[in-house]
This record gives C-alpha cells, structure tokens and sequence, in this order.
C-alpha cells in the first residue's frame, strides 16, 4: 500500500468556511494520497458536502488552505470532476452530447469510450429522460471521467438510488478507480458503502474530523465477512456515541 | 390501438366543431332564420372571398397586413428578446432598464394609438409601431423569467465542467430558458393580431382591417365577415407555427 500511496496528492490544512455565521467546517486538516480512495461519512448538515465542494472550488473558502500536487486551489479546480447527488444532466441533450460537455476537439469517440466503460454504449442516442435513475449516475460517471481528471469527488452520488442499483454502482465504481487509479473523495451518509469502498474512512461531526481511520481489508470486500462488520460496528458506534439521540438519554 | 390515436382522425377531429357550426349558421341561413343583414351565408362569404381573389384586391390587403405583422413582430420580439436577455444574465442591465420595462408595460398599447397616429400619420410606421411595442413585453418578460429560473445547480454543473461564456449560454442557460421564451411567442402572436387588427381598423387605408371598415361603408356584410373569418385562420396559422417550433426545439421534454 505505501509504494502507491507515499505521494500526497492533496494537503488540506486549517479549512474554515461559514454560512451566515454557522461555522459549517471548523479547521479542517487532511492529507489525501495519489490514487488514495478516502470515503467521508457524517450527518446530515455535518459539513462533508461543504467539504467536498470547497475541494471542488465550487465555492470560496473562508481561511486555511487546499494544495493540489504542492499547488494552492484558487477558484475551478479544473483538475478535479465532481460527481452529484442529483445526476443533472441537461434534459436537452443527448446523452452522448452531455458526456460530451466541455469537450473539446473530436470529442465523439472519447464520449463513446466512457460509455462503453460504464456500460450504456448503445444508449447514447438517448435522452436522459429515457433513462432510470442507476443509468443517469452512470452518465453522470462517465462525463466525469471523460475530462480524465486528477481527482474525482463523488457528491452522495448513490444516495437516490434504490439497495440493488446501489450495490451495483458500488461495483462499477470500485472497479473503474481500480482500473485508473484515480484519487478519490467519496461523500457518503452509509456507513457500509464506505467501508466497502474506502482505503480509509475519515467521519465529520460539526465541522471537525472526529475519525480517521485505514480500512485493512482485501478488495474485492465480502460484506458478511466479521471484520468487515466490525469497521461498520465501529464506525456507527463512533457516530451515536456523539449524537443528540445520546444526549437526551444522558440527561434523563 | 385506441381510436383516438388513428392518425386521421385525430387531425380532422379538431375540426369537426369549426365545420358543424359553418353547417348550422348555413342551414339557418338557407331557411332565412337569419337575415342575411344580420349574417351572410358562409357561401355568400366565400364567393366574396372568390371575387376579391379575382380583382387581386384581396391578396394586396393579406399581403399588406402579413408584412405589417411580421415585421412589427420581428422587431418587438428581437427587442423583447434581447432586453429580456440582458436584464435577465446581467445585474447591471437588470437595475438600469427593469423599472423602466415595466412602468411602460403597464400602459396599454392600443391607448396610445391617438398619438401614435399624431407622431406617425396614418402610414406603416404607425402600424409597425404599435405592434412592436405589443409584441416586445410578452417577449421580454417571457426571455427574463425563463433566464432567471434556468436550474442554478444546472449552471454550476457546467461551470465545474469547465463552461464559461458563451458556451455555458449555449449548452446550459438558453436551452433551459427556452420553452418559457416560447411561451412567450406565442403569446406575442396573438398580441400581434389584436394589435394589428385594431391599428388597421381605426387608421389605415390598406390591410385586412381597413378592408372590414371599408366594407362597413358600403353595407358589404359578406366582406366584414371574410375579413373576420381571415383573422381566425391566420390566428390559427401562427398558433401552429409556434406550436411547431415547440415540438422540434423542444423534442427532449415529450
């Protein structure tokens, strides 16, 4: 694992951000490797799609720093492709076409490919419309990484979708990071998707990184495997043990 | 297959209610149950029709009107288009003309008619005048709230993708306005007509308007009701114009 993973790919140190004086990431500090798979699991409104979004350049940060292969982030980070939660692909245009958006030159036959690697060559024709909610993320992936980007952030991008498509998509991603080795940040509310898919887990809770931990277990990862469950025990310990849920229990 | 879906029929089913009332108000007519002062026969109409076709005169007023509407029509509308554009995209341009678009808009634009024909005479200007300006709020407002409700998460997409300028307008932000900026020309189309036909009613001395009040003159009730049953066809003509354009630009939202 350390040969791989010795180069630090990203360098986040002392992220702050603030929406109307609610401090949504409080100092966050982060060292993400080349290829490293890093899931980031939290509650809702727990700041791990603020985070997400900053690594993006989506949107200002408020102080602190994000370096990119020993560069600052200011602005688009044009060598990162973000994944959504909601797909949004533009109804209007072929599938094809929106795998093709911000292409340039003679982009046709580079779409076609990143169809073809996820699966849905012979849809391309196709509006979005026509397609069921797994197959729209997997446009959505292939547009992302048609760019070939650096880094691929992955935005709850299974979260609408249905157990069966979910674990499929599991497979698809893993499969296509495995191939390309891509540095991947993976937002996620589910515990046991990012201990399947995750070199290494860091939880969010009000802004701070309360865990950080390294997932050591084989890939392909078998879910009913002892110590596969033990990480998820773990991690959902990790998590009520801070929860409001406890809290009112406390005080009663 | 349903009935319904018979391709036939579902093009001359629309039709059947237009053509039952032709056969009525001709029924009513032959048996004299209408006074033909009051209401022409449809025949009567149509051989008036047939004769105007014969003297010419009738193609030069069609033809006058036609050009009067489309180009009051091209102008207003690309003005609407474009203002609504630019205040739409443009915070700047939005501050500057909005206040201004909208005290006008609210003034109705056949009031102005007595002064457009002091500024303008009688001519074409006055003509195209009126329907530019009727024309170019059912554009602007239209263009402008389509711009300002594309999808915003849309938008940020395309940024992250790597669009800016124009082909971020092009891939994401007109597309996404275009179906409320149809609703907007087709709206305008009607605006178009009722604008025109009261311009050419009250001051012209060409046109299908001018034909009507002219007709009134001389008592020609078979030409007065032409000139109606000519405003209902073209009504209907730009309606399937602008429906068309509907399902060919907008094919992705069937």
């Amino acid at each position: 694992m350390e040969d791989i993973h010795s180069q630090t790919h990203v360098s986040i140190r002392n992220l702050r951000k603030t929406y109307n004086n609610r401090e949504v990431l409080k100092g966050i500090d982060l060292n993400i490797a080349k290829g490293e798979f890093v899931a980031i699991v939290g509650k809702s409104g727990c700041g791990k799609s603020t985070l997400l979004r900053l690594l993006a350049g989506l949107e200002p940060k408020d102080d602190g720093e994000i370096i990119i292969n020993g560069t600052g982030l200011a602005g688009l980070n044009l060598n990162s492709r973000i994944m959504f939660q909601d797909g949004r692909l533009l109804p209007w245009k072929k599938v094809l076409d929106n795998v093709g958006i911000g292409l340039k030159g003679d982009w046709k036959p580079r779409a076609i490919e990143a169809l073809r690697n996820v699966g849905l060559e012979d849809r391309g024709e196709d509006w979005p419309s026509k397609l069921s909610g797994g197959q729209k993320q997997r446009v959505a992936l292939a547009r992302a990484l048609v760019h070939e980007p650096n880094i691929l952030l992955l935005d709850e991008p299974l979260g609408a979708l249905d157990a069966l498509t979910r674990l499929e998509m599991q497979d698809l991603i893993e499969k296509i990071w495995k191939k390309v080795q891509i540095t991947s940040v993976f937002v996620t509310h589910d515990v046991e998707e990012a201990v399947a898919l995750a070199d290494r887990i860091i939880l969010i809770e009000d802004g701070d990184i309360v865990l950080n931990k390294s997932i050591n277990l084989p890939r392909p990862r078998q879910r009913s495997n002892s110590a596969f469950t033990n990480y998820v025990e773990d991690i959902l310990r990790k998590i009520m043990d801070s929860s409001d849920l406890r809290l009112v229990v406390k005080h009663k | 297959m349903k009935w319904t879906n018979n391709r036939l029929f579902s093009q001359l089913i629309p039709w059947a209610i237009p053509f039952l009332i032709l056969f009525i108000w001709q029924f009513f007519s032959i048996k004299g149950i209408i006074s033909d002062r009051i209401l022409p026969a449809p025949t009567e109409v149509f051989s008036a029709g047939w004769e105007l076709i014969g003297t010419g005169e009738l193609r030069e007023h069609i033809s006058i009107s036609l050009w009067r509407a489309i180009v009051g029509f091209l102008i207003g509308g690309i003005l609407g288009f474009f203002l609504g554009l630019f205040n739409g995209l443009f915070k700047i341009s939005d501050m500057l003309f909005d206040t201004s678009i909208q005290m006008i808009r609210n003034i109705p634009h056949l009031a102005l008619i007595p002064l457009v024909i002091l500024w303008f005479g009688i001519d074409e200007t006055s003509k195209i005048f009126l329907v530019a300006l009727g024309v170019l709020f059912p554009v602007y407002i239209n263009t402008y709230h389509g711009i300002k409700s594309v999808d915003k998460d849309l938008i940020e997409m395309g940024r992250a993708y790597g669009l800016k300028g124009p082909a971020l307008f092009f891939s994401v932000i007109f597309p996404g306005a275009l179906s409320s900026i149809l609703v907007g020309v087709r709206f305008s189309l009607g605006v178009m007509w009722l604008t025109l036909i009261v311009a050419e009613t009250i001051s012209a001395h060409s046109g299908i308007g001018y034909m009507a009040m002219n007709a009134r003159e001389f008592m020609q009730m078979d030409v007065i009701v032409l000139s109606i049953v000519l405003y209902a066809l073209f009504g209907k003509l730009s309606d399937m114009i602008a429906r068309y354009l509907e399902s060919k630009w907008l094919r992705w939202n069937a």
